[in-house]
């Protein structure tokens, strides 16, 4: 990547001007955002296979679910996950609307540690309910070595740590839920 | 490598909505309630999807074409255009908008859109479009109607467009709404009026005689501002 010399613009001929406020993505986001997961007949850019688990063996899969403030499954929200580790670069976008548990579940593989920090997915999270979207990161339960020494989620309350932690649920398999509210909702960041 | 002393601006709290806004009911169990976790941006961060290879379908950016049965579209045909850039000024090249709406009677096709109002056969309302070089974008649709909603007794959304857009990164995802000039539902919709004021008018579109089709389309203008960085200038190493 070519380094680029930034300089201060505020002085261009557009001006500075202010940020375009954000708006809920809503409950009809599948058929523009998701099509072909929710067969509308519309090209899709993205879905939920960031890599394919027929040609990377060493593929993982993220499962989870979201849940609002009193503990129900939401089922209209729309999760995107960004990884970028300088090695791999990879985006994938899912609704919560069509498995029958309401699940969201990607296929990718786990990103490399950078810098000897905890490896991570970037998270984006979006709902019908939310006027502006949320980040969060999923940090993995069989790093513990690299989790209790990284400098972001020890700048996390204690008792909250384990909210940004998938679970090691099998042979690739981690389960991360996304708690909006409660005792034990999830972290989201100021990014 | 990323260069580590680029940050981008945070969301200027000032013009965006806040999680929680309970005139909007939905917000209240989905709302964050604990404060967010201030995160150093790192190259994850500082960068994110890039699409400018995606070959969009021919009709993409014309949702009065790309999804034709037997006929064209009912409703008052518009265009569509503005630019995409940061707070800086700097126009944001070869970046993806998605669009979606709903049709001229205010129904979308949605399997959970129980609205009673027609569907057009001839009218998907999904779209996409890429930012040219200089940031500027372009797309035909149909004006989407106002409709119905369960927030509260006669509840009614303004005319809207729905847009998401990635920008030059994660930190510039925006996810937001389109209005029309002069709909009187907005000082009655609880999704435009959780924005501070001064946020408010800047998801308004503007009518634009200039670019007008004649005896073909209405133009609109709306300008997307996206999070700048901050104006340090630095060396190349």
């Amino acid at each position: 990547m070519e380094n680029i010399l930034y300089k201060d613009t505020s002085s261009s001929p557009l001006g500075a001007t202010l940020q375009t406020p954000s708006q809920t993505v809503g409950p009809y986001f599948a058929y523009g955002l998701t099509p072909k997961q929710y067969l509308y007949d519309f090209k899709q850019l993205v879905g939920n296979q960031m890599v394919s688990p027929i040609e990377h063996e060493e593929a993982i899969t993220i499962v989870g679910k979201v849940f609002d403030g009193n503990g129900d499954v939401i089922p209209d929200a729309m999760i995107e996950i960004w990884q970028n580790d300088g090695e791999n670069q990879l985006f994938g976008r899912f609704g919560t609307g069509t498995d029958v548990q309401n699940r969201f579940i990607f296929s990718t593989i786990k990103p490399k540690s950078v810098d000897g920090l905890a490896p991570y997915l970037s998270v984006i999270v979006f709902m019908r309910g939310q006027m502006i979207h949320s980040y969060t990161r999923i940090y993995f339960s069989d790093e513990a070595q690299l989790n209790a020494t990284d400098e972001v989620l020890n700048a996390v309350p204690a008792e909250r740590k384990n909210t940004l932690i998938a679970k090691k649920k099998g042979l690739n398999i981690y389960e991360f839920n996304i708690n909006m509210q409660g005792e034990n909702e999830t972290v989201f960041f100021e990014i | 490598m990323q260069m580590s002393n680029i940050t981008y601006n945070q969301f200027d709290r000032e013009v965006h909505p806040p999680y929680l806004a309970p005139e909007y009911k939905s917000t209240i169990l989905r709302a964050p309630t604990k404060p967010l976790i201030l995160l150093k941006q790192s190259l994850s961060e500082l960068t994110g999807p890039v699409f400018d290879d995606f070959n969009l379908g021919e009709f993409d950016h014309d949702l009065t074409k790309n999804s034709i049965k037997n006929g064209e579209p009912l409703g008052e045909r518009i265009v569509v255009h503005g630019k995409v850039m940061n707070e800086n000024g700097q126009p944001i090249p070869n970046t993806l908008i998605e669009i979606w709406q709903a049709n001229s009677c205010g129904r979308y096709v949605h399997k959970v859109d129980q609205h009673d109002a027609p569907l057009d056969p001839n009218f998907l309302g999904a779209g996409r479009c890429m930012t040219d070089k200089d940031g500027n974008y372009k797309f035909y649709t149909i004006k989407p109607g106002a409709y119905p909603w369960g927030n509260h007794y006669n509840a009614w959304r303004p005319n809207h467009i729905h847009f998401s857009l990635f920008g030059a990164n994660i930190t510039n995802r925006l996810v937001t709404q389109m209005y029309f000039p002069g709909d009187p539902l907005l000082q009655h919709d609880p999704i435009f009026l959780c924005i501070p004021p001064k946020g408010r008018d800047l998801l308004i579109s503007k009518f634009d005689l200039d670019a007008t089709e004649p005896n073909f389309a209405l133009g609109y203008r709306f300008d997307f501002v996206l999070r700048g960085h901050k104006a340090t200038p630095f060396e190349k190493i």
